[in-house]
């Protein structure tokens, strides 16, 4: 449906990737761990290696809950934008079809949050 | 001989019908360009029924009274320091961000009641806009200057308009209000004279109201109760633009159906900031956010829109979801303020052993198994001095514009609730279905969201770290962060003396 509107309707996209100085934005989610009550938002650049993403951007917030350091990488499940998702490490975000505003969400089995209530 | 004295009625008919006319010299399309393109239809502005009923002399009369009484206990309120008398400082966290986040809604209303006051065909409804439009302004009035002697004594309340316009989580009320500002005037009173003001403004002044009392802020009371009239008034003509625009024409009913499912929806997210404020804010909460909604909206919405169903008109969608969420959603909006409040304009404090008694009895199927173990862990962890505020900036939905920290309370109250859709190549993320729909119905409106986060990212607000943003939103270091150790708590201790006992958890 369009604006019902008096007159022609401008409309401005204001989070288009272009005004981002050459990043983009990267939301991450990790499940069963709602001390971080929301998932994460991160500007970072397209050509970013996915082992990056972990080690730098996700590191530097989850990094704060007991279970980060407990995660055995190989066995976590991926979930971007709604898809099952297998990242190639040393691929960049883009060659891993993470784009502008993708949602990545990851589940780390055996790790259930602080005492297995899903914090 | 004397001229005979009119009616209370014919009175005010000739000040509102009898002050219009047929415009001659230019098209009535012209002079009022903006009640047609809604597609709403009115057959005769005429059938209106004044709302108010009150002529202009007997308002200014009744207003210049209540100013007088609130003016007088703000006097005596000012020098007897009732500020000593509450029943903590850190109850001030609640009027920090009432007067940051409602405040300036209260000016909103104002502009947006003044263009209806001139912009609506009817000289009826014109008039019942201006009164209101009035009522609006002195109402964030009112709210400024009684809130201003808390200003004298305590950080935070310094600069609530700069901060509407900047702050991540007033973003949400601001958000709220320039929906409702840039739709039509038809849109414009559905949104705040019925979704907002009659159905769910009880839920927002009742608790707040009460809970002023319950907390020994005398000053707030008062503006509540010298508000209070006038809400009535603004509810009653709430009411009655619904039936107005339903009785006019039968094609606008959709139209009018929809406004309602998406204000209802719009109004009851921003809300959750009031739940919060009633549940964890207030040192004494007279009723839970609960133990209100049930009451305010399960009960009293629920006999309105059955009175309305003569209409056609049926209850807003997701109201289940609503009314589901109410065991959650205070609980949720509070973990986010702990968990990012040094970058909070108001302190934050986890809830007391008490505190958390009392959530368990009013959250009996929720409290215990879902928060109070976040609460207790954060405890731990500050009694331990290992408690950090959280380093990243949240997701933030793109209608509501709440950081997406609501779960899918139906079936997994422990899942955040994702909802994401595209539109012309990108994404966009919601936080429910109620927000995903009012982005598909008018996509080209929500693609120009304001989104704090993302703002922050692009460079627009004072810096790429938070001391630079907190500046820019010209939070001083003595406005943020926990309320124990705090310069609040520090001035709160001098005073009380050996009096002070805490009324807050959280130490640093």
């Amino acid at each position: 449906m369009a604006v019902v509107a008096k007159d022609g309707y401008v409309d401005i996209v204001r989070d288009r990737i272009e005004n981002f100085h050459g990043n983009q934005l990267v939301f991450v989610g990790w499940d069963d761990h709602l001390l971080f009550s929301a998932a994460q938002a991160f500007p970072l650049p397209p050509e970013m290696p996915f082992q990056a993403l972990i080690s730098d951007a996700m590191a530097s917030v989850f990094k704060d809950h007991p279970d980060f350091k407990k995660i055995d990488w190989s066995t976590v499940q991926w979930v971007v934008d709604g898809e099952k998702f297998k990242p190639k490490m040393d691929k960049s975000l883009r060659e891993n079809g993470v784009g502008h505003k993708s949602l990545i969400r990851f589940k780390t089995p055996g790790l259930k949050g602080i005492n297995g209530t899903r914090l | 001989m004397a001229a005979k004295r009119l009616n209370l009625r014919k009175r005010y008919e000739l000040l509102t019908r009898g002050m219009g006319w047929e415009t001659t010299y230019q098209k009535m399309d012209d002079v009022f360009p903006y009640d047609t393109f809604e597609g709403i239809k009115i057959t005769d502005w005429d059938k209106w029924e004044d709302p108010f009923r009150l002529t202009m002399d007997a308002y200014w009369k009744f207003q210049a009274e209540k100013e007088r009484k609130l003016y007088a206990v703000i006097d005596s309120f000012a020098q007897n320091n009732g500020q000593t008398n509450l029943a903590d400082a850190s109850y001030l966290s609640a009027i920090k961000l009432f007067i940051t986040g409602v405040t300036p809604i209260e000016y909103a209303a104002h502009r947006g009641f003044a263009h209806l006051g001139r912009h609506f065909r009817g000289d009826g409804a014109r008039i019942a806009c201006q009164m209101q439009a009035i009522d609006e302004l002195r109402h964030q009035q009112t709210q400024v200057h009684t809130i201003s002697h808390y200003n004298k004594h305590f950080d935070g309340l310094h600069d609530p308009f700069h901060q509407f316009d900047r702050v991540w989580y007033l973003s949400v009320p601001k958000a709220f209000s320039e929906d409702a500002l840039s739709a039509g005037p038809f849109e414009f009173i559905t949104s705040i004279s019925f979704a907002f003001e009659y159905v769910l403004t009880n839920l927002l002044f009742v608790p707040f109201m009460s809970g002023a009392a319950y907390n020994g802020d005398m000053a707030t009371v008062t503006f509540g109760f010298s508000a209070q009239s006038d809400e009535s008034r603004h509810m009653t003509l709430g009411l009655e633009i619904i039936k107005f625009m339903l009785e006019q024409h039968e094609d606008n009913l959709p139209i009018v159906q929809r406004w309602m499912d998406k204000h209802f929806w719009r109004a009851y997210r921003l809300l959750a900031l009031v739940a919060t404020m009633q549940d964890y804010m207030l040192t004494n909460s007279p009723m839970s956010w609960k133990e209100a909604w049930d009451v305010y909206f399960v009960e009293n919405g629920g006999a309105l829109f059955e009175d309305l169903s003569r209409y056609g008109l049926r209850m807003p969608k997701y109201h289940e979801l609503a009314t589901a969420e109410a065991d959650h959603i205070s609980h949720q909006v509070w973990s986010v303020f702990c968990s990012l409040g040094n970058a909070t304009g108001f302190h934050t404090f986890l809830p007391t052993e008490e505190k958390m008694a009392w959530l368990s009895e009013k959250y009996p199927d929720t409290f215990d198994k879902y928060y109070r173990p976040r609460f207790e862990y954060w405890a731990k962890q500050q009694a331990e001095g290992t408690f950090e505020f959280q380093k990243g900036l949240p997701l933030i939905c793109q209608v509501c514009q709440v950081p997406m920290v609501f779960t899918e309370v139906q079936t997994d109250p422990m899942q955040i609730s994702y909802r994401v859709t595209e539109h012309g190549g990108d994404k966009y993320h919601f936080c429910s279905d109620g927000c995903k729909d009012i982005f598909e119905h008018e996509p080209e409106k929500y693609v120009q969201a304001w989104l704090p986060v993302h703002q922050i990212y692009q460079g627009n607000c004072g810096g790429a770290t938070i001391p630079e943003v907190l500046e820019w939103y010209k939070f001083t270091p003595e406005d943020v962060g926990n309320y124990i150790g705090s310069r609040d708590h520090a001035r709160w201790q001098e005073w009380k003396g050996d009096a002070a006992v805490d009324k807050t958890g959280s130490d640093v």
